[in-house]
């Protein structure tokens, strides 16, 4: 599963303005319902639903990456963007450093597989240092996606 | 003198596969262990302490991996962590966090297979 599957385009974020672990999820949650690919009366349900996930553990899974996520009944298909934060975000990630690439999903619950495909995209990709460092370090939305679309086409050493 | 080496075959039991947490309490756990563990998925062999590496293997509810420890207590450590796998990572007591779902993955739902390389994963890069 390649990032164009799946990420939307209209909803990257290239800095986010939250300082905590909730405001990031709103915020990016709230950039899928600006995009369209998420309904008004879900939005509350759907951010319920990624921070009980949080509970269970952090999705901050070290390297300050951070992949909050949750399967709801209203996405027909798996959805997600990709955020920044220049600052760094708490995120009671595993390795207790702060978080700047965010990769939100929200897969349709009868598609386990799907959400688990974007996972082993997203791991593979941020295997090369080079993706990952100027992922991070991107200012633009447009930066992003260029970097997103060079790793769907292969052109880091993944 | 050649280090003690351990091995195991687990099944993964999970519904939605290894994902996220489950990955990190593989992480945690062979964190902790003295004996370096990797999993191993076909051609793909990652380090169990890094959960990108071990969420990249894509495993899906009913694919088998092999475990593989070397160095000290390595049999204990494999135990622990067939335990487990055989547990399906506690998710039947504290669930997913997500809504309960009646699914099975549709048929031949497999995921990209890449021969592992070995790019550095390590926390802090």
């Amino acid at each position: 599963m390649k990032f164009a599957d799946f990420v939307v385009s209209e909803a990257i974020r290239a800095e986010l303005a939250a300082q905590n672990k909730e405001g990031v999820i709103r915020e990016m949650v709230q950039a899928l319902k600006d995009a369209g690919q998420i309904e008004e009366d879900e939005f509350e349900s759907i951010v319920k639903a990624i921070l009980k996930r949080e509970e269970l553990g952090s999705t901050g899974i070290g390297r300050g990456v951070a992949v909050p996520h949750t399967k709801h009944p209203s996405v027909g298909r798996l959805v997600g963007n990709v955020a920044i934060s220049g600052g760094g975000v708490d995120f009671d990630s595993l390795d207790g450093e702060k978080v700047h690439l965010f990769f939100l999903l929200i897969s349709p619950p009868d598609r386990p597989g799907d959400h688990l495909r974007a996972l082993e995209n997203i791991s593979r990709q941020l295997r090369d240092d080079t993706f990952c460092r100027f992922l991070k370090q991107s200012k633009t939305v447009d930066d992003i996606q260029q970097l997103l679309d060079e790793a769907d086409n292969d052109q880091f050493g993944s | 003198m050649s280090e003690a080496k351990a091995t195991r075959t687990v099944t993964v039991a999970n519904p939605d596969g290894l994902h996220i947490r489950a990955a990190s309490l593989i992480a945690k756990l062979t964190g902790q262990a003295p004996a370096k563990v990797e999993l191993i998925k076909g051609s793909q062999r990652v380090d169990a302490t890094n959960v990108l590496q071990i969420i990249s293997l894509c495993a899906l509810e009913g694919e088998q991996l092999l475990l593989e420890a070397t160095g000290r207590d390595a049999d204990a450590v494999l135990e622990m962590l067939a335990r487990l796998f055989e547990n399906k990572f506690d998710e039947d007591e504290v669930g997913t966090g997500e809504p309960a779902t009646q699914h099975k993955p549709p048929p031949g739902e497999t995921c990209r297979s890449e021969a592992a390389s070995d790019g550095d994963l390590s926390p802090g890069a």
